[in-house]
C-alpha cells in the first residue's frame, strides 16, 4: 500500500503544476498586474509611479513564464511563475497581496467552516441513510411514494430558498435562535444550528435517492434472499447486510469529500455570517489578489487528491477483495 | 399531592424563564446591558495603516483611533474646520522666494503653516511605550504569543506617552517613503517642499529595509519643508498658495505616529502573525482597536487617557437645522466619549442585517433596496417618511444629501459626441435633455438622490441657490421653478447638430454611440434598457459595451470610451474638489492615467479660472467664479450631471446625538447608548415562540411512532398472511 500512496503522490506533482499553470493563464488573461496594482492601491488618485512601487515590490514586475533578459536557465527561473510555483510547492503561501499571511487566514477561517462543514456533514450522511434504509423498507408503498415526491420536491428547490426560509421562521418569526453570527465554543451552538439544519435538509432530497438507488441494488442480491430465508426480519436484513454492502459505493462518494469540507460553503457562510473559507477565494478574486488565488486554487486541488487517495484506501479496508 | 405542587410549581417557573429570556440574542448579555455600540460592516478594511487608508470602511475605523490636527465641527453647517489636538487654528504665512513674510499676492512663493499642539493629548496605552534603557521598546515577543494575539493590545505590560511635533513629522516622512504606498503622495509632492526629495533619496533605503525585516528609522532624517520647532510646535511649508492645504490636515494622512510603534512591530514574531500598523493601530483617539478579525468582527474601546473634549454647543439659531436639538442641547458641554465600546460585526448580506436591525441588535441600518416598501412610505407630494412599523418601534429617521455626484460623462477627445464647437455642443445638450434623471432617481435609486444641476452639489460653497442651481440649458427656469425642456426641444438641438431625428446623414440610420459600462448583472439589465430608451427618445441607437472593470478604466485611461458613467465622493467640502475633476491638465489621456478628469474636458476659461479659485480661501468672490465655471461647463456638457446621492439612516430610539456628518469621520465619540432602552426592546421584540417548537417534537414523534407503527403493521400483515 505503501508503495501505491508513494506513487499517487507523485502523480500528483505534475497534476498540481498543470493546475497551477492554468490558474495563473486565467489570471492573468483577466488582470493585469497594472490592474492588481490599482485595485490594492484604490481608485483615487494612482499614479503610474505608485503602481511601478507596487508592482516592484510584489515581484509582478517580472515576465510571467519567460524572462527575455536574462540568460541561460534564468530564462525560466526569473519569472513570476517559478518564483510563486517553487513557493507554493513548498507549502508557503506567503503573503496576499494586501500584505497579510495566507497560511495565517487559513488557519483562522479554517475552524468556522468547519464548525458548520462537520455536522452537516455526518448529521446529513446518517440521516440521510437512514431515511433512504425506511424509504427502501417500505418500497412499493405510499410511503415511499410520498417520500419520492417529497424528495424530488426538495431537490427542485434552491438552496438559497432554504436559507432565507430557515431565517425567516426559525430567527425572524420564532426568536428560537440569531439569525446571523459566529462565536467560539459553546456560545456557538446557538449560530451553528441554523446553518447546519440548512445545510442537512438542503441536501437531504439528493442523498436519500441516491443512497436509495444504491440499496434498490442490493436488495435484489442472492445474500439478501439468503438472508430472508434464514428468518431474519426486515429490519435485520437492511441495517445489517444491505448497509454493509452498500457502504462500497457511499464510500466511494463520501470519503473524496471529506478533506475538502474544510474549504467552506460560499452561500451558508455568507448569509448566515460565518467568518470561514467559503468566500474566502471568492473574494480574492473580486479583489484581484492573485496571492490568496493561486494558494487556495493548490490547497483545493491538493485536498481533492487526497480525498481520492483516501478514497482508494478506503476500498482497501472495507472490500477485502480490493488490493492496492 | 404535595410532591405534585411542586412539580407543578418548577414547570411555571421553567416555562417563565423560557419566555423571559431571549434566545436569539448574537451578544453576551453584559455587552448589551453596557454602552456598547453594535454596527454591521460588510467589507473589512484593507488597511488600517493612516499613511494608506483612503477607504470610508478603513476611515470608519480609523477615525475613531487617530487624531490628525484638524476636524470638522460635528454640528455646524456648512462644514467647519476646528483644532483636534491644535490649541489653535494653524498660523498661516506667506512667503516670497527669499522665505521672507509677504502679504503681495504676486510674490507669494510659499506658505508655511505653524502647528501648535495642545500638551494634553496622549496614545492610548500600549506595550510599544514600555522601554528599556537605551530607549527602545522593552517587550520582545515570540512567536507563540504573538500567534494567539487577537490584538497587539492585549500584550502588557502597557504604556503611554504625550504626542508631540516630531510624531505629526514621522508620518509625513513615512508618507514619502514609495514603499508605504501613500495614495496622495504624488499629488504632495506637488505642494510639501522637499517632500519629493526626501522620497527619491530614501525609498530605495526604505525597500532594502522592508526586504532585509529591518525598522528604517525616519528620526535623524528631514523633509526640508517640514521642520520641528520644538515638542509642541512644527512647520510645514508649501510651494505657492493652496488653501485646500488645511483639509487635507483634517485626515488620517496626517495623523500623528508613534516611532515606538514602527520599531516594536518590527519584531519577526510580530510581522509573522500580522501585527502591524495596518493591523493594530496606535493613536491617541477616543478608541482604540482592542480586537482586530477583519473576516468577522473588530472591537473599539474607550481610550482611558483620552483628553479633554465636550460635544459642540451652538446658537439657538445654528440649533434649529436639527430636528434633535433638545438631545443635542443636552449633551451640549458633556465630555467626550459617551460610548465605552464598539463592537463591528461582519454581515455580508442585507437580509440578515436588516432583521438584526429590527429586532434590536444593530443600533442603526442603512436601507436596502430588500427592506425599502416596509421601512420607508412616499407621501402624494414625493417626500421620504417612515412606515407606520417603524414608527411603531420608534424608529428615527436620517437624511442627507451626499458631497458625491454620479454622472454621464461623454468623451471630449471623441469625434463624434467630443469637441468644442456648437454642433458637437448641440448634441450633448440634447442627449442631456433626454435623459430624464427624475425618472431614474425614482426607479433605480427609490427617490434616493437629488438631480444634479452642476459639478458641485449641495452644501457646498459654489453650489448655488434659486435659478444659479438651475442648469438653463437642459431645464427652463418658469415662475421659480426648474422644469426639464421637452423631447421636442431636444429634437430641435439636435437637428440643429446636424442629426435631424436622429438620423446619421452620413450613413442614413440612426446615429449610433457607444456606452460603456461595467454594469453586466441580470439586475443591471433593466437599467441599461431604460439607458437605451432615453437616447431611443431622439432616435439615436445606443450600443452597450459592457465589460469588466479592469477593462473600463484601460478604456477610461486610453481615452477609448465614448459615453460612460461615472462618480466622485469629496475628500473635502470645497468646490474646487469637484471643479478639478473638470480641470485640463487633469485630463486623463494628458497625464497617463493618473489624472481624475476622465471626460478629457479642456476649455481654457475654465481652466484659467480653475487656476484663480485653487488658490482663493472662501469669499464671494471666488463663489462667483465658481459660478462661472459652473456656467461654462452647463454650456459646454462635458458630462450630463447625473445625480447626488442622498443617504438614508435609520436608528433606533436608545440611538442619541447622531446627526448626519459627510465629512467627519471622528462622530462616534459624540454618539450615546441608552442600554435599559434597547434591553425593553430587545425582550418586547425577540420573545421565543414556545408552541412551534412543541408542535416541532410532537411532529417528529409521530411520525417516528408512524414509522415504527407501519413497520409493525406490515410484519404483522405477512405473518398472518403466511399463517
Amino acid at each position: 500500500m505503501g508503495a501505491y500512496i508513494l506513487r499517487r503522490i507523485l502523480y500528483a506533482v505534475p497534476i498540481l503544476a498543470g493546475i497551477n499553470i492554468i490558474t495563473f493563464l486565467l489570471f492573468f488573461t483577466v488582470n493585469s498586474p497594472d490592474d492588481m496594482a490599482r485595485a490594492q492601491l484604490g481608485g483615487k488618485r494612482v499614479t503610474p509611479q505608485m503602481i511601478a512601487a507596487w508592482k516592484a515590490e510584489h515581484g509582478y514586475d517580472k515576465p510571467l513564464f519567460y524572462n527575455e533578459k536574462e540568460k541561460g536557465v534564468r530564462h525560466l527561473t526569473e519569472t513570476l511563475f517559478f518564483d510563486e510555483s517553487v513557493k507554493l510547492f513548498r507549502f508557503d503561501f506567503g503573503k496576499s497581496d494586501a500584505g497579510r499571511d495566507i497560511a495565517h487566514e487559513i488557519r483562522e477561517r479554517m475552524w468556522p467552516s468547519l464548525a458548520i462543514a462537520v455536522p452537516t456533514f455526518l448529521i446529513a450522511l446518517a440521516s440521510n441513510i437512514v431515511l433512504a434504509l425506511i424509504a427502501v423498507l417500505f418500497r412499493q408503498t405510499r410511503v415511499e411514494k410520498a417520500m419520492m415526491i417529497a424528495t424530488v420536491a426538495m431537490m427542485s428547490v434552491s438552496a438559497l430558498f432554504y436559507i432565507i426560509f430557515a431565517q425567516v421562521i426559525f430567527a425572524k418569526m420564532w426568536h428560537w435562535v440569531p439569525i446571523s453570527g459566529y462565536a467560539e465554543g459553546a456560545q456557538g451552538f446557538k449560530f451553528v444550528v441554523l446553518p447546519v439544519l440548512v445545510g442537512v435538509v438542503s441536501g437531504m432530497g439528493a442523498g436519500i435517492r441516491w443512497y436509495r438507488s444504491i440499496f434498490l441494488e442490493q436488495i435484489n442480491q442472492e445474500y439478501v434472499r439468503t438472508a430472508r430465508a434464514k428468518g431474519l426480519s426486515e429490519r435485520t436484513v437492511l441495517f445489517r447486510h444491505v448497509l454493509q454492502n452498500g457502504m462500497l459505493p457511499i464510500l466511494t462518494g463520501v470519503v473524496v469529500v471529506i478533506p475538502t469540507l474544510f474549504m467552506g460553503s460560499l452561500i451558508l457562510e455568507s448569509f448566515f455570517g460565518i467568518p470561514g473559507l467559503g468566500s474566502y477565494t471568492i473574494d480574492a478574486i473580486r479583489a484581484q489578489d492573485f496571492g490568496i488565488v493561486k494558494a487556495m486554487v493548490f490547497l483545493g486541488s491538493v485536498l481533492y487528491i487526497v480525498g481520492l487517495i483516501a478514497t482508494d484506501i478506503s476500498y482497501a479496508i472495507f472490500d477485502p477483495r480490493v488490493r492496492l | 399531592m404535595r410532591r405534585l405542587k411542586r412539580w407543578w410549581i418548577g414547570y411555571l417557573v421553567a416555562i417563565s424563564s423560557l419566555y423571559a429570556v431571549i434566545w436569539n440574542t448574537p451578544y453576551p448579555s453584559s455587552e448589551t446591558a453596557s454602552k456598547t455600540l453594535f454596527v454591521p460592516f460588510s467589507s473589512p478594511p484593507k488597511h488600517l495603516d493612516p499613511v494608506i487608508a483612503y477607504s470610508s470602511n478603513e476611515w470608519m475605523v480609523l477615525g475613531q483611533i487617530y487624531e490628525p490636527p484638524l476636524q470638522y465641527n460635528y454640528l455646524k453647517r456648512p462644514y467647519t474646520l476646528e483644532p483636534l489636538t491644535l490649541s489653535k487654528m494653524p498660523e498661516v504665512i506667506y512667503l516670497d522666494k527669499a522665505l521672507r513674510p509677504t502679504e503681495e499676492n504676486t510674490s507669494i512663493a510659499y506658505t508655511r503653516y505653524r502647528f501648535a499642539l495642545r500638551s494634553d493629548i496622549r496614545y492610548a496605552p500600549h506595550a510599544a511605550f514600555v522601554k528599556d534603557k537605551r530607549g527602545m521598546p522593552r517587550i520582545r515577543i515570540d512567536a507563540e504569543t504573538a500567534q494567539s494575539l487577537r490584538s497587539a493590545y492585549d500584550i502588557s505590560p502597557k504604556a503611554s506617552r504625550t504626542v508631540t511635533a516630531y510624531d505629526y513629522v514621522y508620518a509625513i516622512k513615512r508618507m514619502a517613503l514609495r514603499v508605504n504606498h501613500s495614495p496622495i503622495l504624488d499629488m504632495m509632492m506637488q505642494y510639501i517642499v522637499g517632500l519629493a526629495d526626501f522620497s527619491k533619496r530614501y525609498s530605495p533605503i526604505a525597500v532594502r529595509e522592508k526586504r532585509a525585516g529591518e525598522w528604517f528609522d525616519l528620526r535623524p532624517l528631514h523633509i526640508s519643508g517640514v521642520k520641528v520647532l520644538d515638542d509642541r510646535h512644527f512647520d510645514i511649508v508649501i510651494k505657492g498658495r493652496y488653501p485646500q492645504f488645511l483639509y487635507w490636515m483634517a485626515m488620517y494622512f496626517f495623523a500623528p505616529v508613534p516611532w515606538e510603534a514602527e520599531a516594536f512591530y518590527a519584531q519577526p514574531a510580530l510581522r509573522d502573525a500580522d501585527i502591524d500598523l495596518d493591523t493594530a493601530p496606535v493613536g491617541s483617539g477616543a478608541y482604540y482597536l482592542s480586537e482586530f478579525r477583519p473576516e468577522r468582527r473588530m472591537v473599539l474601546t474607550k481610550n482611558p487617557l483620552f483628553h479633554k473634549e465636550t460635544f459642540p454647543v451652538l446658537s439657538d439659531e445654528e440649533y434649529r437645522r436639527y430636528k434633535n436639538a433638545d438631545v443635542l442641547k443636552r449633551a451640549g458641554g458633556r465630555t467626550l466619549p459617551f460610548i465605552e465600546r464598539v463592537v463591528f460585526s461582519m454581515e455580508k448580506e442585507n437580509i440578515p442585517l436588516w432583521n438584526k436591525f429590527l429586532q434590536g441588535y444593530y443600533d442603526a441600518s442603512g436601507v436596502g433596496s430588500e427592506a425599502f416598501d416596509q421601512a420607508i412610505r412616499i407621501s402624494a407630494q414625493g417626500e421620504m417618511g417612515l412606515s407606520d412599523e417603524m414608527r411603531a418601534k420608534k424608529i428615527k429617521m436620517l437624511t442627507a444629501i451626499q458631497p458625491s455626484i454620479f454622472y454621464m460623462a461623454f468623451n471630449m477627445e471623441d469625434p463624434v459626441v467630443g469637441g468644442y464647437d456648437e454642433k458637437h455642443r448641440l448634441l450633448r445638450r440634447a442627449i442631456a435633455i433626454a435623459q430624464d434623471t427624475e425618472e431614474y432617481i425614482s426607479i433605480f435609486m427609490n427617490g434616493r438622490g437629488v438631480v444634479a444641476h452642476g459639478p458641485v452639489p449641495p452644501g457646498i460653497a459654489g453650489h448655488g441657490e434659486g435659478k444659479a442651481a438651475c442648469d438653463t440649458y437642459v431645464y427652463r427656469w418658469e415662475e421659480g421653478k426648474c422644469i426639464r425642456r421637452t423631447i421636442s426641444e431636444a429634437k430641435a438641438l439636435l437637428a440643429k447638430a446636424g442629426y435631424p431625428n436622429g438620423i446619421d446623414p452620413a450613413t442614413g440610420k440612426p446615429l449610433k454611440l457607444y456606452y460603456d459600462v461595467t454594469a453586466t448583472g441580470p439586475d443591471d439589465r433593466a437599467l441599461l434598457e431604460w439607458r437605451r430608451k432615453q437616447f431611443a427618445k431622439l432616435g439615436i441607437e445606443l450600443v452597450v459595451r459592457a465589460t469588466d472593470y479592469n477593462r473600463f478604466q484601460e478604456k477610461i485611461r486610453l481615452g477609448k470610451a465614448q459615453i460612460f458613467s461615472w462618480g466622485w465622493n469629496a475628500d473635502y467640502p470645497d468646490a474646487e474638489n469637484f471643479l478639478f475633476l473638470l480641470y485640463g491638465p487633469n485630463a486623463v489621456t494628458a497625464t497617463r492615467g493618473a489624472g481624475m478628469n476622465s471626460a478629457n474636458y479642456a476649455n481654457p476659461r475654465f481652466d484659467a479660472l480653475f487656476d484663480r479659485i485653487k488658490t482663493m480661501p472662501d469669499s464671494p468672490e471666488r463663489r462667483r467664479l465658481v459660478a462661472q465655471m459652473v456656467e461654462i461647463a452647463r454650456k459646454d456638457a462635458p458630462w450630463v450631471w447625473g445625480v447626488y446621492p442622498k443617504s438614508i439612516s435609520l436608528l433606533h430610539a436608545w440611538y442619541e446625538n447622531v446627526v448626519a456628518n459627510a465629512m467627519a469621520n471622528n462622530t462616534l465619540k459624540y454618539k450615546n447608548i441608552a442600554p435599559q432602552r434597547r434591553i425593553a426592546y430587545q425582550e418586547r421584540y425577540n420573545r421565543p415562540a414556545t408552541a412551534p417548537m412543541i408542535a416541532s417534537a410532537g411532529a417528529i414523534a409521530l411520525f417516528v411512532w408512524g414509522t415504527v407503527a407501519l413497520y409493525r403493521r406490515r410484519e404483522n400483515r405477512v405473518i398472518k398472511k403466511e399463517c
